[in-house]
């Protein structure tokens, strides 16, 4: 994620910089005085063989209110932006129109299920430059959304939804991470957001709404439907080839390490949800070219 | 039985040592593994058990026990007492946190430590996701250990309202023992808190209740409303010992009285009560809405203007005094700019948008670390360097000493000041690998070395406990020309008529009773 937060892509992300750099300068200000004053005191106040005791001081009343004071009204201040960055930035809490895009996060990975029935997996793409309601959800444990440069994280809690705005001004693809430690595979539950102009946006949903090209082969129905195609429990594969990343963007989607995944995920990503199928060289051929031809 | 306060004391500490050297080897074993991208040094599942291990171990088994061992010794001193109120509550306390640390650390021996974190949110820690024995062995050692903290809290308080000398007043207690107060009263209403949930995710692993199982009509977001009711005044609970201790070295070191005392203990009171009104801000990631956010952001920035009266009346009683650099006052001082440091982190998570990017990074490990590391273990560091020769009869040694400074602030500085900058490139915490991104792997390297470093202060640290035991200078009765009872070693016809009975005893021509007559 090229420079994360300090490099917003997005009109929210933009505010929350701005707010971010306006604490930042007032904090480096307070440091200073407050390191100034230490280093004042070191200096100037340091015992000398023979001092003899100081002047004893036990405070000062006016002293004390202003540096009460003071604080109260610089944090009323940084209160008050906070206040509107939250209104520009935060999405609706129960908002009263349907999502453009629901995203789920799994015990590790995240799809997300577009209104016209497409779904993608770690890749999820996106209009540029169209401001999108996200609504984030989780079918298991508590995962969180966050896509540094487009927008503000989300949790992602079993039996809630949350909202968020999502943009990306122009077209890229952004980094995306679970930000909630989810179990052993926290640190592999990366994605992309891949944003595109208009025109190829609606090519590529409508190519992702459309069934398998082929009709799944035996070995696939015997091993791999039950979570990957019927219950759902694994990623959805329906267009896997069309994939650039494999695992929750472990890996580039290559033949090899398609067949990698296929005979032996546990040493690919440990403790992943995808038991060992002990399947034959010839099933993971089989399969692997299967898979590859769905794009 | 042993029962006395000083023995007891001295239990803590030490045991509070021995799990800090443990903590602390979990901490470099973290840091081996993400000195450089796509390592696998360690499993993900070792590595969630050692961050889970490190956290629970250094906020259960080394801060609160080593601030309460420190309160447990000095207090009855302090206020003129023999012992504290209830002697064998105070025995059981320890054995009962030690109990705890014990349980816990035999999860790791059977292979089966608690993987979660120290926040361990549930649904992750329920049976479907969690099915070993590990959340088991660490929600009841955490139950044995909240409960020793309760009792050795209401031995405190009872101590601190009963066993007072003649003469000293609630105004005239060192602050020391006000802050440890305030602290142990918010224990009383903290940590059941967390005792409660701790007995419903059992009663959901152990009974099949259904708490925190959303399927089943439970809320996994009651874990996280509990859990903070409890884990922010925690986080209170941690610092105000230490700022106890700052608030007597400083004084002692530059020669002058506390400025504003009154100001100092009324911050204190306000920090306690506002610290129950801030939980929410672990939780602004979750979709809570706007106004409820405002409202825990509006406490959780307004807690920083007693926290800065502290720091400000900290830095005046440094000016215009005559300043001893000992090592003890060296650490108070670096105590003073990291916990600044912290201090302005946290004000900047207090702030909704900025906490909605950089929660859950690695800005807030760099954020916790300046306030846990450079402010209490800091300010622990300082208190052990002053109090040592009270307790062993000998002083520690300065120039171990200040090697142990120097290697400590370089190396606490380089670990964890460029987590700040990690954690604003998005590299997300608890995470037991990660990609070769543009400057990740420098930076983790970075904070690798430095964690090096802090660990050679830190055995220069135990080498100076050990060699000055032996060959320590021999200190004295008063080796800081200090001011409050402690220091008056057992002479209890000492007067107090005033916050400071020794200054008195010392300077009949200007006690400070006069002053406050």
């Amino acid at each position: 994620m090229p420079l994360g937060a300090l490099s917003p892509h997005s009109p929210q992300t933009l505010v929350i910089a701005a707010l971010f750099a306006n604490i930042l300068i007032l904090s480096a200000v307070i440091f200073l005085i407050v390191a100034g004053l230490v280093a004042y005191a070191a200096l100037r106040y340091r015992a000398r063989p023979g001092d003899a005791e100081p002047a004893q001081t036990f405070g000062s009343k006016a002293v004390e209110i202003a540096w009460t004071v003071i604080p109260i009204v610089i944090v009323t201040g940084i209160f008050i932006v906070t206040v509107r960055a939250m209104a520009l930035v935060d999405a609706p809490l129960q908002p009263a129109f349907a999502p453009d895009l629901v995203v789920t996060g799994h015990q590790w990975w995240w799809d997300a299920r577009y209104p016209n029935g497409a779904i993608a997996v770690s890749e999820i793409h996106i209009p540029a430059g169209r401001r999108l309601l996200v609504e984030v959800d989780s079918t298991d444990v508590i995962h969180d959304f966050w896509v540094p440069q487009l927008a503000r994280k989300m949790d992602a809690i079993p039996g809630r939804h949350g909202y968020i705005w999502l943009q990306a001004d122009k077209p890229g693809t952004y980094q995306g991470v679970c930000s909630e430690f989810c179990g052993a595979q926290h640190a592999h539950m990366h994605f992309l957001v891949i944003a595109q102009a208009e025109p190829e946006y609606s090519v590529w949903l409508r190519r992702q709404a459309a069934p398998a090209a082929r009709l799944p082969i035996p070995v696939f129905e015997r091993k791999c439907a039950e979570c990957h195609a019927n219950s759902l429990k694994g990623p959805d594969l329906t267009h896997i080839a069309g994939r650039d990343t494999l695992g929750a963007n472990l890996s580039k989607n290559t033949r090899a390490n398609l067949a990698l995944w296929i005979e032996k995920p546990q040493s690919v990503k440990p403790g992943n949800r995808m038991p060992d199928q002990q399947l034959t060289g010839a099933e993971v051929r089989d399969l692997t070219g299967y898979l590859e031809s769905l794009e | 039985m042993i029962t006395h306060h000083k023995r007891i004391g001295v239990f803590y500490l030490l045991s509070s040592l021995l799990f800090f050297l443990l903590g602390g080897a979990e901490a470099m074993v973290m840091r081996a593994q993400l000195s450089l991208p796509n390592l696998k040094l360690l499993t993900p599942e070792t590595y969630n058990q050692v961050f889970t291990m490190h956290g629970t171990t250094m906020i259960f088994l080394v801060v609160m026990p080593v601030l309460t061992g420190l309160g447990v010794y000095l207090i009855p001193l302090m206020i003129g007492a023999d012992d504290t109120a209830f002697p064998r509550l105070c025995a059981i306390a320890f054995w009962l946190q030690v109990g705890g640390g014990l349980l816990l650390y035999f999860s790791f021996a059977i292979g089966n430590a608690p993987n979660a974190g120290w926040f361990s949110y549930a649904p992750l820690t329920e049976n479907a996701y969690s099915p070993g024995p590990g959340i088991d062995f660490w929600a009841f050692s955490i139950l044995l250990i909240g409960a020793a903290i309760v009792a050795s809290s209401i031995n405190l308080i009872v101590t601190i309202a009963t066993s007072r000398t003649s003469g000293m007043t609630i105004r005239r207690l060192p602050l020391f023992v006000w802050m440890h107060l305030i602290n142990s009263v918010m224990i009383l209403f903290a940590l059941p808190v967390l005792v409660a949930t701790l007995v419903m995710l059992l009663g959901d692993r152990l009974l099949h209740a259904r708490f925190f199982d959303a399927a089943q009509g439970g809320s996994p977001l009651l874990w996280q409303h509990y859990f903070w009711i409890f884990g922010h005044p925690e986080v209170y609970i941690m610092i105000l010992p230490g700022f106890g201790m700052i608030s007597e070295i400083i004084p002692v070191f530059s020669r002058q009285p506390i400025f504003g005392y009154r100001s100092m203990a009324a911050s204190t009171v306000a920090i306690g009560f506002l610290s129950y009104g801030v939980w929410v801000h672990h939780m602004f990631a979750v979709a809570l809405g706007r106004t409820l956010l405002s409202v825990f952001a509006a406490a959780s920035m307004l807690i920083a203007v007693p926290t800065g009266v502290k720091i400000f009346n900290w830095t005046a009683t440094m000016l215009g005094g005559s300043i001893r650099f000992t090592t003890s006052m060296l650490f108070a001082v670096a105590f003073l700019l990291e916990f600044t440091i912290g201090g302005l982190s946290g004000m900047a998570f207090a702030a909704v948008p900025v906490d909605w990017q950089m929660t859950d990074t690695y800005f807030v490990v760099a954020h916790i670390h300046y306030v846990l590391f450079g402010g209490t273990i800091f300010s622990i560091f300082a208190g052990i360097y002053y109090w040592y020769p009270k307790i062993t009869g000998r002083l520690l040694d300065e120039s171990i000493g200040h090697w142990h400074f120097w290697l400590v602030v370089v190396g606490f500085n380089m670990t964890f000041f460029v987590q700040h900058f990690l954690g604003l490139l998005g590299m997300p915490r608890r995470v037991y690998t990660y990609p070769d991104v543009p400057w990740w792997g420098a930076l983790n390297l970075i904070s690798t070395v430095g964690a090096g470093i802090l660990t050679f202060g830190i055995l220069m640290f135990c080498a100076n406990i050990v060699i000055s035991l032996r060959f320590g200078a021999v200190a004295g009765t008063d080796p800081w020309n200090a001011w409050t009872l402690e220091w008056a070693d057992g002479n209890t016809s000492v007067p107090v008529r005033s916050a400071r009975p020794l200054w008195d005893l010392k300077h009949p021509e200007a006690p400070d009773w006069a002053h406050e007559q």
